[in-house]
């Protein structure tokens, strides 16, 4: 089953073509690394999957359903979820606060005016065993402002998880780790079951690959190469891309 | 009959010293993202400093380039001063030029008291001129045409010299402009002491149309506002096109509907924001 | 607030008739409530929102002339009461819809432009509003029969709205919809991905601001008895919004501490200054400038750097 299609997806800014074309089918359970150079539209795709960037043609499928004309806010409710390559998260507010605000996004609970949302015990237990799954339910009342950047990492990765998404969109998760940090992180992922399907960008070449099943290469937005983690690396032209022709 | 094309020629005029405020407002508002709100203030601050440059045997067009240059001044002590100690913090500086334009009224009423002082018109430029079979105001088709010198030396000067270039760069793009090495503070300066000696100016420009009295400013203020919003921000052309529209509206909005003149005023403006949020000419969406 | 704190403002405020020192003062304390309603209202959207109006005198005054209005022509003080607070409710549903195409500056212009036009409305559409004259009330309602003619009388009915607005802020703040609202202020993005319906969860907050904003315009109209344009001016849109900044916004007890400050000041600085204008910017200015987190955040920050000073532990980070 095709838990995530893209098919012909291109964008252009003015007469700048950020995407070109771009197809790929990840199926459900996979884990999909993309790959490429700076400026070769990696988040691009990502803000064209979310819906956060609307394509000039092409369309976007989410667990067979075409979700090209669906707004963004609600394609997190059909089970997207993404994370940020700048982590954009609420510095005001406790962990706990936090991951409750991932929480309360798909609930209806988020219009109620009256209820403490304090005395929300279910949803607050469910955002405890959220920061467990991290390793952070310890410090689930202290404030983001006062985090480490791998700790508010995980936070972010706790709250795409705490939504139980089909499919998770992470935007260079390791980026600004350092080396304990990213096995964390790592482990983190390798951890997470099979019921989420995920697609990854990344840079670091080490731990994204011990990651990766499938890796797509992209170029001047459009794929290059695809294929099994053997077959990208083998490709000659991913040299190419990587080392200039 | 006669009355509409008083009215024209009158919308026309009031169009071209609109134009001298919204420009400077526009520039202000395109390169550093504040609407300044003391921009009104300006205006009648610099046709006071003008009056009093009157009093003082200043013939009248050395008294408005006094209130040009006088404005130019307080507009870069204000920019230099206060502004810059909020840089980046687009919110306090608008609430800043806020808190600014009521002590600049206050002050007016205290120095030149509450009674309109009306001004009178250059002796150069008295009385009538007939043309085309009607007689037209000399003085109002004067103001026409210092607008449009002014207009086409704004045009040129962004067009054609670094400064301007600099200016459209930062109004397109501030972050990258930084990146390029354009002082972009200093712009800013420069920027805000143009528009405000250019609202100063206009301020002296029209006080033989307008008076100068309390209130002024407030009166002002939603105009350029308005025309900024209408033709879009950082854009000559749409200070250009809706300083003429607001100006039509202006004179004859009260003739055709009187009770709702100030609604009729800013109806084009609320189509623009509901159609076309960016203006008419904008690039920015505000 | 420690509980023992607010039992003290609250016995202060129930018996503040008889300790105060005449009606005079009373009159003053009943603005003071009315103008922190209005504040709270304004504060939803600026301090929780993150979205600054600057046309808010033009709903507080809607409601005032509403109710003025309706009045006037016969109405009773219920029908007025809902006919006000349904019109401005309808107005800050064209506000939003108008203002929301934009967001941060672009807001604030649309607003101030909203509010000049109903300024305009008022002014100059003289068969309507009687322009510049106004509409005067002869007398005030009579809420269950009771009179509020006395100032003290009013007093007290103003102090159970105000009682009833704070509770349901306190509400509001607490509520999920109130850290939906706080969330789509600090990561309007970021909430848009994780599911939140941005546009309309701003909606919703400025017609819950308008309402406030109503019910204090509704409150003035009856404590004056006379509404004029000079109630939608742009100044007074500032006033309102300088009551939250100079108090704190994104607290409950700032606009409350600003709205006493400024009115305060107003009342008695007039007696003594003529030039209100001058201190009214002068103030603004100092506070954009000097303290800009406003008064109840900024003392707390004074506070708690002397007691690090003096060796004592500092109290935890404060939301």
């Amino acid at each position: 089953m095709i838990a995530l299609e893209a098919r012909a997806l291109s964008k252009s800014f003015g007469g700048l073509r950020v995407s070109a074309d771009v197809s790929l089918a990840v199926e459900a359970g996979e884990r999909r690394l993309i790959i490429g150079p700076n400026g070769a539209g990696k988040t691009t795709l990502f803000n064209l999957i979310t819906g956060e960037l609307r394509p000039d043609s092409g369309s976007v499928h989410l667990l067979g359903r075409d979700i090209t004309s669906v707004p963004s806010r609600r394609r997190a409710h059909l089970g997207l979820a993404r994370t940020y390559q700048i982590i954009t998260l609420f510095p005001r507010d406790t962990l706990l606060h936090n991951v409750m605000l991932a929480l309360l996004g798909l609930s209806p609970l988020r219009w109620n005016p009256v209820v403490e949302l304090a005395s929300c015990s279910a949803l607050r237990q469910r955002a405890l065993d959220a920061l467990a799954r991290v390793g952070l339910e310890g410090s689930a009342d202290q404030p983001l402002a006062e985090t480490t950047y791998g700790e508010r990492r995980r936070v972010e990765i706790a709250m795409a998880l705490a939504q139980r998404p089909a499919v998770l969109l992470l935007d260079e998760p390791f980026a600004g780790l350092s080396i304990p940090e990213r096995q964390q992180v790592l482990n983190l992922l390798l951890a997470i079951p099979r019921d989420t399907t995920i697609v990854m960008i990344e840079h670091d070449m080490d731990v994204a690959l011990e990651f990766a099943e499938r890796i797509t290469l992209l170029h001047f937005g459009a794929v290059i190469v695809e294929g099994t983690r053997r077959d990208v690396v083998d490709d000659p032209r991913t040299r190419e891309v990587y080392l200039g022709a | 009959m006669s009355q509409w094309v008083v009215l024209a020629v009158n919308s026309v005029s009031l169009g071209g010293l609109l134009f001298l405020l919204s420009a400077g407002f526009s520039l202000i508002f395109g390169l550093m993202r504040i609407p300044n709100l003391t921009h009104g203030s300006l205006f009648m601050l610099g046709a006071y400093v003008g009056v009093t440059g009157l009093r003082l045997g200043l013939d009248f067009w050395s008294a408005a380039l006094l209130s040009g240059l006088a404005m130019a001044v307080l507009g870069g002590a204000m920019e230099r001063l206060l502004l810059r100690r909020l840089q980046g913090q687009e919110l306090p500086q608008v609430l800043l030029t806020l808190g600014l334009s009521f002590i600049v009224a206050d002050l007016c009423l205290m120095e030149w008291t509450g009674d309109p002082i009306s001004v009178s018109t250059p002796a150069t430029l008295r009385g009538f001129v007939p043309v085309l079979g009607f007689v037209f105001p000399v003085y109002r088709l004067a103001i026409v045409l210092i607008a449009a010198a002014i207009a086409a030396a704004l045009w040129l000067m962004l067009d054609r010299t670094r400064l301007g270039a600099m200016i459209r760069a930062g109004v397109d793009d501030p972050a990258i402009a930084r990146v390029m090495g354009i002082p972009v503070s200093r712009l800013f300066t420069a920027v805000f002491c143009l528009g405000a000696g250019l609202a100063g100016f206009a301020g002296m420009l029209g006080a033989p149309i307008l008076s100068v009295y309390p209130g002024l400013d407030g009166e002002m203020l939603p105009l350029a506002l308005i025309v900024v919003i209408l033709g879009g921000s950082g854009s000559l052309p749409g200070a250009l096109v809706g300083s003429f529209v607001i100006g039509v509206l202006y004179n004859f909005g009260p003739a055709l509907f009187p009770e709702l003149a100030y609604v009729v005023l800013f109806l084009p403006m609320l189509l623009v924001l509901v159609l076309r949020p960016q203006g008419l000419f904008g690039r920015q969406t505000p | 607030m420690k509980p023992a704190a607010l039992a003290l403002a609250g016995v202060a405020l129930l018996t503040l008739p008889y300790w105060i020192g005449g009606p005079y003062y009373v009159n003053i304390a009943s603005q003071i409530l009315i103008w922190a309603v209005f504040a709270l209202g304004l504060n939803v959207l600026v301090g929780y929102g993150g979205l600054v109006s600057l046309g808010h005198a033009g709903l507080f005054g809607t409601a005032a002339y509403a109710a003025a209005w309706l009045v006037a022509a016969g109405a009773g003080q219920l029908a007025a009461a809902t006919g006000a607070i349904g019109l401005t409710l309808l107005m800050s549903a064209l506000f939003a819809v108008l203002a929301l195409r934009a967001t941060g500056i672009g807001f604030l212009m649309i607003t101030l432009a909203l509010g000049q036009i109903l300024w305009g409305i008022a002014y100059r559409w003289i068969s309507l509003t009687n322009g510049d004259n106004g509409i005067n009330l002869s007398a005030r309602p009579m809420p269950l029969g009771l009179s509020l003619a006395s100032p003290a009388a009013f007093y007290f009915a103003t102090l159970v709205i105000f009682a009833l607005a704070v509770g349901m802020m306190a509400c509001f703040v607490a509520s999920p919809f109130g850290a939906s609202l706080r969330g789509t202020r600090d990561q309007p993005r970021r909430m848009s991905a994780l599911g939140y319906d941005v546009w309309l969860i701003r909606f919703l907050a400025v017609l819950f601001s308008g309402f406030w904003t109503g019910i204090a315009g509704l409150l003035f109209c009856y404590y004056d008895q006379f509404v004029s344009p000079h109630l939608l001016t742009l100044s007074s849109s500032a006033e309102v919004l300088l009551m939250v900044i100079s108090g704190g916004s994104g607290t409950l007890l700032g606009p409350i501490a600003g709205a006493a400050l400024v009115v305060a000041m107003k009342t008695i600085a007039s007696a003594y200054i003529e030039r209100w204008n001058l201190v009214l910017g002068a103030i603004f200015v100092a506070i954009i400038v000097l303290m800009p987190e406003g008064l109840v955040p900024g003392s707390r920050r004074l506070w708690r750097w002397a007691l690090q000073r003096r060796g004592t532990p500092a109290e935890g980070v404060a939301r």
